[in-house]
C-alpha cells in the first residue's frame, strides 16, 4: 500500500540534453506518465537549474557540447550528492558510461530506448534514493 | 607492384653477385698465396736439401775410393822403394810382400808381379800363372814406363775378368823395372756399390773415355753413359750437379764428382721422379688440399650468398607484412572511429523519430480515432517506426561493438561471444550474396587471453574469401568452435564452406604475403598471411584443407591456459551447489 501511495507521487526528472527535438518530445511523453520533467539543453544550464530547484532523478546525456556528461556528473555530485544520476547515451562508448557508474552515475541507458525502461530505470533510482536517505534519516 | 617486384628481384641478384665475388675474392687471393709461396719455398729447399743429399753422398765417396787408391798406391809404393834386386831373389821379396799385405789387406791385392824395360814379368806372386808374361804391348806398361807410378782403367786383360793394375816405377842398379800389383775388383767395387738411393739412384766409375770402371745391377749401355758426360765433368775437380734427359725422354739427375789419383769420374743417376718423389708427393697433397679449399670456397661463395640474400629477401617481406599490418590495422581503428561517430550522430535522430513516433502514439490515446478509416494503418505504421529504429540501433551498436574492439588490447575473450558478433556483422553482407552461415558453438569453452579485434580480424578475413569464393553461387560457411581433442589444452575453430575449393598448386601458398588469386586491385595477398601472423603470435596455428568443387575448411587451434577452465569448473560446480541448496 506504501508503494502505491508512493508511485502515485509525481516524480520529478531534470532532462539534460543537448538534442533538444529529443529531450522536449521525452518531456511530453514522461509527463503524460506522471513524471515531471524539466528541460536542460546544455550542462551549465542543468547545474544552473539544479542549483535553484530540487529534483528526484536526472537524465543526463554523456556527449554534449559544451560540457561533458561525466564532468556535470562530478560537479552535480558535489551540489546534490543525494540525487540519482541515470545516464542516456547515443554513444556507444559503454565504457564512458560505466566511468560514469564509478563516478557515482545510478546507471545507464542507450539511445534509442524503449520509453518503458526509462521509466522504469527513473523509478528504480527515485526508490533507491529513498530508500537510502530513509536510511540516513534512522542512523 | 609487379615493376616494384622485378627491381626488387634484380637488386637481389645484384646484391647475391656482389657477395660472391667479395667472398671468391677475400677467400682465394690469400689462399693462392700462401698456398704458392709455401709451395714454392718448400719446393727450393726440398731440392736444395736433395741437393745437398746427394752432393755429399758422392763427394764421400769420391773421397773414399781417392783414399782408397791412395792408400793402396802408397803400399806400393812403398815395397817398391824397399826392392833390391841385389839384396834378395825378387820372387821371394814378392812373395813375402803379397803375404804381408794379404794379411794386412785381406782379399784387395791379387798378384804383385816385377815387370822388366822389355815388358817382360820376370817375377810374379799370384794365383796365376803370369811369370815371364809379356806386356810389353799393354796398354798401362806403356803408360807407367814414362811416369813414376801409374792406376790403370779397368780392363780384362790375361785373366778374362775385369781388374785394374797399380805400376810403380822402381830404378834398381841402372835397370828400371815396374813394380805391379793387380786390386782385386770386387773390393775395390764394392765401394762404389754401396751408393743406393731410392729405388734407381745408382753410382758408378767411368774413366775418361768414358768407359765403365764399375760393374752395376742395372745394365747401362755406353751410348747412355756417353750422353751423360760432357767436356765440364772432366775439367772441373768439384761436384757437379745437372738434371738431365736421355734418349727415352727420362728425365734424371746427374751427379759427377773427379777422382784425384786417376782420371776417372764418380758418377751418380737417379731418376727425377724418383728423387723427388717426396717432393712431389707433397706437392700432390698440396694441390690435392688447394683443389678441395677451392671446391670449399666455391660452393660456399654460390650457396652463402644465395641463403644470405633469401634471408635478407624473407626479413624484407615480413617487415612489409608488419607494415602493411600495422596500416591494416591502422586502417581498422580508423574505420572504427568512424564507425562510433557516425553510430553517435544516428542513434540520436533515431532517438528523436523513435520518441516522435511514441508521442503520437500517446496523442492517439487522447484522440478518439478509432472510428478512423486509417487508424490501423496509422498504428502499423507508427509500430513500424519503432520496429525500424530498434533495428537501426542494433545495426549501429554492432558497429559500435567492432570499433570498441579495434585495437589490440589483450582481454579475457570468449571465442563463442567474438563469433556471434562478427557473423551477425557479416550476416547483411552474406545475405546479399545467398550465403548461409550455420554456426555450432560448443559451450564450456574457456575464456582465452588474446586481443579479441586480431581474433575478429582473421575470423573476418576468412568469412569474407570464403563469400568472395562463393560470389557467384552462393553456399554454406559452417563455423564451429569446440575444445581439441588432438591438441592438449587448445581450443579450434574451423570454418567450412562448400565453395569451389583451392588448386592444389595455390593451397602451399595461400598464406604467403602477395599471393592472390583475386583481380588486381580487388585483393592485396595480405588477408591470410596476416591471418598467419595473428595466429603465430597468439601460439596457435591454422591450417587448410580444400576440395576442388567441395570446398575448403580453414582450422585456427589457439592454446588456453588450463587454471581458467578449473576456475570455471569450480564456478560452475558452486553454481549447481547453490542450485541445490
Amino acid at each position: 500500500m506504501i508503494g502505491n501511495r508512493k508511485e502515485e507521487k509525481i516524480i520529478s526528472v531534470l532532462l539534460v540534453d543537448d538534442e533538444k527535438g529529443y529531450i522536449n518530445v521525452l518531456a511530453n511523453r514522461l509527463s503524460k506518465r506522471s513524471i515531471n520533467a524539466t528541460k536542460a539543453y546544455s550542462g551549465g544550464e542543468a547545474i544552473q537549474i539544479l542549483r535553484k530547484n530540487d529534483f528526484d532523478v536526472v537524465v543526463l546525456d554523456l556527449k554534449m557540447e559544451d560540457m561533458d556528461g561525466v564532468e556535470v556528473l562530478k560537479i552535480m555530485k558535489k551540489m546534490a550528492p543525494e540525487v540519482p544520476v541515470i545516464f542516456l547515451t547515443g554513444h556507444g562508448s559503454q565504457e564512458a558510461a560505466r566511468e560514469g557508474i564509478s563516478f557515482g552515475a545510478f546507471d545507464y541507458l542507450t539511445k534509442p530506448c524503449e520509453l518503458s525502461e526509462l521509466i522504469e530505470k527513473i523509478k528504480e533510482a527515485y526508490q533507491c534514493q529513498l530508500e537510502e536517505s530513509k536510511g540516513s534519516h534512522i542512523e | 607492384m609487379e615493376q616494384s617486384l622485378t627491381d626488387r628481384k634484380a637488386f637481389y641478384q645484384i646484391l647475391t653477385r656482389k657477395i660472391m665475388v667479395l667472398i671468391l675474392v677475400v677467400s682465394f687471393s690469400p689462399m693462392i698465396l700462401t698456398t704458392g709461396i709455401l709451395v714454392y719455398r718448400f719446393n727450393l729447399t726440398y731440392t736444395e736439401k736433395i741437393q745437398a743429399h746427394i752432393s755429399e753422398l758422392v763427394q764421400k765417396h769420391t773421397q773414399n775410393i781417392d783414399t782408397f787408391l791412395s792408400e793402396k798406391l802408397g803400399n806400393i809404393r812403398y815395397l817398391a822403394r824397399q826392392f833390391d834386386s841385389k839384396q834378395q831373389s825378387p820372387k821371394i821379396f814378392l812373395q813375402k810382400n803379397l803375404g804381408l799385405l794379404k794379411k794386412e789387406y785381406g782379399d784387395v791385392f791379387t798378384d804383385l808381379g816385377l815387370v822388366n824395360g822389355n815388358g817382360i814379368q820376370f817375377a810374379y806372386e799370384g794365383p796365376f800363372k803370369f811369370e815371364n808374361a809379356d806386356y810389353s804391348d799393354a796398354e798401362w806398361f806403356i803408360k807407367a814406363s814414362d811416369k813414376p807410378f801409374y792406376i790403370s782403367d779397368v780392363f780384362a786383360g790375361l785373366r778374362g775378368h775385369p781388374h785394374f793394375i797399380i805400376a810403380v816405377k822402381i830404378t834398381s842398379n841402372g835397370s828400371d823395372y815396374i813394380l805391379r800389383s793387380t786390386i782385386n775388383f770386387g773390393a775395390f767395387n764394392s765401394l762404389v756399390e754401396n751408393i743406393h738411393i731410392g729405388k734407381t739412384g745408382i753410382a758408378f766409375l767411368i774413366n775418361s773415355k768414358g768407359k765403365l770402371q764399375t760393374q752395376t745391377n742395372v745394365g747401362l749401355k755406353q751410348s747412355i753413359i756417353a750422353s751423360m758426360m760432357d767436356s765440364d765433368c772432366y775439367k772441373n775437380n768439384e761436384t757437379i750437379f745437372a738434371k738431365k734427359q736421355d734418349a727415352l725422354g727420362n728425365k734424371y739427375l746427374c751427379v759427377t764428382s773427379r777422382l784425384k789419383n786417376i782420371d776417372w769420374l764418380m758418377v751418380f743417376r737417379q731418376d727425377l721422379n724418383d728423387a723427388f718423389r717426396d717432393l712431389w708427393k707433397t706437392q700432390l697433397l698440396a694441390l690435392a688440399i688447394f683443389i678441395f679449399g677451392c671446391i670449399a670456397i666455391l660452393s660456399v661463395a654460390f650457396t652463402l650468398p644465395r641463403n644470405i640474400v633469401k634471408l635478407i629477401s624473407s626479413a624484407d617481406k615480413k617487415s612489409e607484412v608488419m607494415n602493411k599490418q600495422v596500416v591494416e590495422s591502422g586502417k581498422l581503428a580508423t574505420i572504427g572511429e568512424l564507425a562510433a561517430g557516425i553510430a553517435h550522430e544516428i542513434n540520436n535522430p533515431v532517438a528523436i523519430m523513435v520518441e516522435e513516433a511514441g508521442w503520437i502514439e500517446d496523442l492517439f490515446e487522447e484522440e478518439d480515432l478509432t472510428g478512423s478509416e486509417n487508424f490501423d494503418e496509422f498504428k502499423r505504421a507508427l509500430s513500424q517506426i519503432n520496429t525500424q529504429g530498434k533495428r537501426c540501433k542494433e545495426i549501429t551498436h554492432k558497429l559500435l561493438s567492432f570499433a570498441r574492439k579495434t585495437d589490440s588490447t589483450v582481454n579475457d575473450v570468449q571465442i563463442n561471444d567474438a563469433v556471434k558478433e562478427i557473423v551477425s556483422l557479416t550476416a547483411q553482407m552474406a545475405r546479399y550474396n545467398n550465403v548461409i552461415i550455420e554456426t555450432n558453438l560448443n559451450e564450456g569453452i574457456p575464456y582465452i587471453r588474446i586481443a579479441p579485434s586480431e581474433l575478429q580480424q582473421v575470423i573476418l578475413n576468412l568469412i569474407n574469401n570464403a563469400i568472395d569464393a562463393m560470389e557467384k553461387s552462393g553456399g554454406t560457411i559452417k563455423i564451429e568452435t569446440k575444445i581439441s581433442q588432438i591438441e592438449k589444452n587448445h581450443l579450434v575453430i574451423s570454418m567450412e564452406d562448400n565453395g569451389p575449393g583451392i588448386p592444389k598448386n595455390n593451397l602451399d601458398r595461400i598464406f604467403d604475403p602477395f599471393f592472390t588469386t583475386k583481380a588486381v586491385g580487388k585483393g592485396t595477398g595480405l588477408g591470410l598471411s596476416i591471418c598467419y601472423g595473428i595466429i603465430q603470435k597468439m601460439g596457435g596455428k591454422i591450417d587448410v584443407h580444400s576440395q576442388i568443387g567441395s570446398g575448403t575448411k580453414f582450422r585456427i587451434w589457439i592454446p588456453f591456459q588450463e587454471e581458467i577452465i578449473e576456475v570455471t569448473d569450480n564456478d560452475s560446480e558452486s553454481e549447481i551447489q547453490g542450485e541445490k541448496t
